[in-house]
């Protein structure tokens, strides 16, 4: 496909969606979102881009080889539930930093939950990516 | 010799030394213990028990070990692959004595298990053979099924008795024998112990692991791995002997094989072949043995499993000399080397002496005490005693075949220009043969420090081991030694004609090893037959087949587990959810009777958008969010597909009944079951669980998120590792190239 109003609304779709899907997932622990439908939220980001420009172009959009990414996330989620072992709890444990606390806000609020989030995020972005990708390479 | 060569025997003889030094306190009639926490959840532990039985166990593998190290040391130098060999060989040993020592069943079974390996990868060590290869995975298949019923076994055991500590279970009278899962047990036990002891019908196994370098054949599978099988026997003897069940089995088991493998082994001509069947015939001898109970019975499997070890390692050494420096094993070739070979000659007459059983060598007691013990088989002392006589008659006269003709024999001319072996493969056959005449001169030095022990080890209580004696009176075992040696040089003296009829009687009679080929090829084709018949590459097949099956499966439970349909009256439905019904409908119509793929797919959309809806209206957000994302991706990934594919020729309607039945069907089902499940009392437990411990103690206000990333974070990663294994398979499905497919 070769419209030049498909690639620039693809961009500009491409980057709002991305925004919006690391807002997803920051979000999810109150509301709905989280990291799964956010990582589905950013592969459509880049399933319209690749429709829009080829996945040569997607590829170089997204730097890292998707499959990496899958596994980066697979990774950094073990390592989420591998921290609870330095506070000497069970395995997967969320841990909790609340950064300025006072008697009436959590202040901002940091922990391993939010880390193994990003790791679902980024599997469930590179595992559809790189499906996707192989399928229309193939076709 | 190069480190390679020696590094095993230093570590040989080192454990040799310190085993030797346990043997004043076991022979002291103490054990010792030593326990190491491993999988405590499992009740696994790393737990050493040195009794008796295990000391002399341990000794042999050590000592035999060291000795037919050092003769490999020589035997392989210079072959390329001498590391390898010597590598395979400590692993053996090491976990040899790993089984020998554990008291944890489980620890002991996966040592087994190690022993199996190292066996294969040692009977295959000249890979580049047909034969060997086959051998090997012949040992590795036979010895891995026994393996799995003896794992089967040791669940039941550790199950029954509550423990997996062989030395507790031995210590509780009766916890297996007045069980209603003895019979299991044993068999199990049984099928793990004959297949590794080669009893018949698992025998056939042994001879073809004779593919094996020599000092393999005289370690493993003659003094060592294949006594595992007799090991666990004895060691297992206080929970599981004492039942007729245990008795006749072991009995008829070991007289079939001791009179068959006896047999067998004179039909040989090759003389490392005609030494294995004699270890066959011994490892049925004790076999028998342990069938019993009484200390005249159980003292003799203790003395012929030294006896035995001791001469059979020797004699197997005495062959890999002949076939070294001479160039054959073939019986009717060699005659008369004892003029080049004198050393090996001597330790060959001498082993074959206690082989035979004269008197004043080992084998002499070992005999006598085994007849001794035939005849106090209180049941049937005539058959247990002839099979003894028939088999040590025979081993009279394979001793004269193996180690009288190529030495001492007129018969032929011996081979020119034979040099004696060097000492490093002299040291083991003349160690070992002197060891043999040194405890039948002094039997007590035995008794007291080995036999003894392992006796009350194997009974498991406090009677005594009978005395081994050199000269024990004229009595019965007497006579029958002298019949012995009566029938023993007749059959010799009429050696040939035998072979002839015996070789006439095999070679037309069904064989145990073509039997072999034939399950192996059976085994290929049947699960080629039904690899094709399942996967017929068709997506179409694998949809029918598995919505089939559940459809079948739910229906029946369905109709034999419930009672009818639950009256629930007509439900009130908002106008909202009519039209999300109707869009459900018309996807669901387009989609069956469009010519057009791109359609069709549009149409599965709006079914997974009406779906989402139904989620947002009954508040589900986090589900129809992921239900819209993912019915989006599916259709643009499906119409990537479809752009490529040949347009829908869909077959008549007439020709779709089965489509028809098994999709009506599945969604009558699993109304129903919808149906019956919200119509019954739901337990709120979970429920209320996640919805009052969410924010105190997770900090999340929305549960289905807090669930996914803290109270089942586990379940989470598992299923994100499913997601990037999904992916990878679909990934490489694709990049594969479709010639590769095709073969």
């Amino acid at each position: 496909m070769n419209s030049v109003i498909l690639v620039a609304g693809a961009r500009l779709q491409a980057v709002l969606l991305l925004v919006f899907s690391a807002y997803m997932m920051l979000r999810g622990h109150n509301a709905p979102g989280g990291g799964f439908i956010g990582g589905l939220i950013a592969a459509t980001a880049f399933v319209v881009y690749a429709i829009a420009c080829g996945t040569e172009d997607a590829r170089k959009a997204l730097r890292f080889d998707p499959g990496s990414i899958a596994g980066a996330g697979l990774g950094i989620a073990l390592i989420a539930g591998i921290m609870a072992a330095f506070w000497g709890d069970a395995l997967f444990t969320g841990q909790w930093l609340f950064i300025g606390a006072t008697e009436d806000s959590k202040g901002i609020p940091l922990s391993t939950v939010l880390v193994f989030d990003i790791g679902v995020y980024l599997v469930v972005l590179g595992a559809i990516l790189s499906i996707t990708f192989a399928l229309e390479d193939a076709v | 010799m190069t480190p390679a060569g020696l590094i095993p025997v230093f570590i040989a003889g080192s454990l040799f030394v310190w085993f030797a030094q346990m043997v004043p306190v076991i022979g002291g009639g103490d054990t010792l213990r030593y326990v190491w926490e491993w999988v405590p959840s499992l009740g696994v532990n790393v737990s050493i028990y040195i009794d008796g039985l295990s000391l002399t166990f341990a000794l042999l593998i050590t000592g035999i070990g060291a000795l037919v190290m050092l003769y490999s040391a020589r035997y392989l130098a210079g072959h390329v692959h001498q590391a390898r060999f010597s590598l395979y060989l400590t692993l053996f040993m090491l976990a040899m004595i790993g089984l020998v020592t554990s008291d944890n069943l489980l620890a002991l079974f996966v040592f087994w298990e190690l022993t199996t390996i190292t066996s294969y990868l040692l009977i295959g060590f000249n890979h580049d053979t047909a034969k060997a290869r086959r051998s090997a995975l012949q040992a590795l298949m036979m010895t891995g099924i026994g393996g799995l019923a003896l794992l089967a076994g040791i669940i039941l055991i550790g199950t029954t008795a509550g423990t997996f500590e062989m030395s507790e279970i031995n210590a509780m009278d009766g916890v297996l024998k007045d069980s209603v899962m003895y019979l299991p047990i044993v068999l199990l036990v049984l099928a793990g112990a004959f297949t590794k002891s080669a009893q018949m019908p698992f025998h056939f196994w042994l001879p073809n692991a004779m593919a094996a370098p020599t000092p393999v054949s005289a370690y493993l599978h003659s003094a060592t791995m294949v006594k595992a099988g007799v090991y666990l026997m004895a060691r297992t003897h206080p929970s599981l002997a004492g039942t007729d069940f245990w008795l006749w089995t072991l009995t008829i088991a070991g007289a079939v094989t001791m009179v068959f493998a006896s047999v067998m082994a004179l039909r040989q001509t090759d003389l490392k072949l005609a030494l294995a069947y004699t270890t066959l015939m011994a490892l049925g001898a004790l076999t028998l043995l342990l069938g019993n109970e009484s200390g005249y019975t159980i003292t003799a499997a203790a003395t012929f499993l030294i006896v035995h070890s001791l001469y059979k390692a020797a004699l197997f050494l005495v062959v890999g000399i002949l076939d070294a420096q001479t160039g054959t094993r073939d019986a009717n070739s060699l005659f008369g080397m004892a003029r080049a070979l004198p050393i090996t000659a001597m330790a060959a007459a001498i082993a074959a002496f206690s082989m035979a059983g004269f008197p004043p060598f080992l084998g002499f007691i070992g005999k006598e005490l085994k007849y001794a013990g035939a005849i106090a088989v209180a049941s049937e002392p005539i058959f247990v005693a002839g099979a003894v006589l028939i088999s040590s008659a025979l081993m009279v006269a394979i001793a004269g075949i193996v180690s009288f003709r190529p030495f001492w024999s007129k018969s032929g001319e011996p081979i020119p220009n034979v040099k004696e072996a060097p000492w490093p493969m002299l040291v083991g056959p003349v160690v070992l043969a002197i060891l043999g005449a040194f405890f039948g001169i002094f039997p007590e030095t035995l008794a007291t420090t080995l036999v003894n022990p392992t006796v009350a080890a194997i009974i498991g209580n406090a009677e005594p081991a009978k005395e081994l004696k050199l000269w024990a009176g004229v009595n019965l075992p007497l006579f029958l030694s002298i019949a012995t040696f009566v029938l023993g040089f007749t059959i010799y003296a009429f050696k040939q004609q035998l072979r002839t009829i015996l070789i006439g009687m095999t070679t037309r009679g069904p064989s145990f090893d073509n039997g072999w080929d034939k399950l192996m090829a059976g085994i290929a084709s049947g699960s080629k037959a039904l690899t094709r018949m399942i996967q017929t590459g068709v997506l179409y097949h694998y949809m029918v087949v598995t919505f089939g099956t559940a459809l079948a499966v739910l229906a029946v439970t369905l109709w034999f587990r419930s009672t009818g349909i639950p009256d629930m009256g007509f439900p009130q439905v908002e106008l909202w959810d009519w039209l999300v019904f109707l869009l459900v409908l018309l996807g669901a119509i387009l989609t069956l009777f469009t010519n057009s793929r791109i359609t069709a797919i549009a149409g599965l959309g709006v079914v997974g958008i009406g779906m989402a809806m139904i989620f947002i209206l009954y508040s589900a957000p986090d589900v129809a969010i992921t239900q819209l994302l993912v019915e989006t991706l599916v259709v643009v990934l499906f119409a990537a597909a479809a752009l490529k594919l040949p347009h829908l020729t869909p077959e008549p309607l007439r020709k779709r009944w089965l489509d028809a039945i098994i999709a009506v069907g599945m969604g009558v089902v699993t109304t129903i079951i919808l149906l019956k499940v919200t119509n019954g009392p739901i337990d709120r437990e979970l429920t209320t669980f996640f919805e009052t411990a969410s924010w105190p103690e997770a900090f999340g206000q929305n549960i289905v998120n807090v669930i996914l990333v803290d109270f089942r974070a586990l379940d989470t990663f598992g299923e994100i590792a499913v997601v990037l294994i999904a992916a990878i398979s679909i990934f490489a499905l694709l990049k594969s190239k479709p010639e590769e497919d095709n073969q």
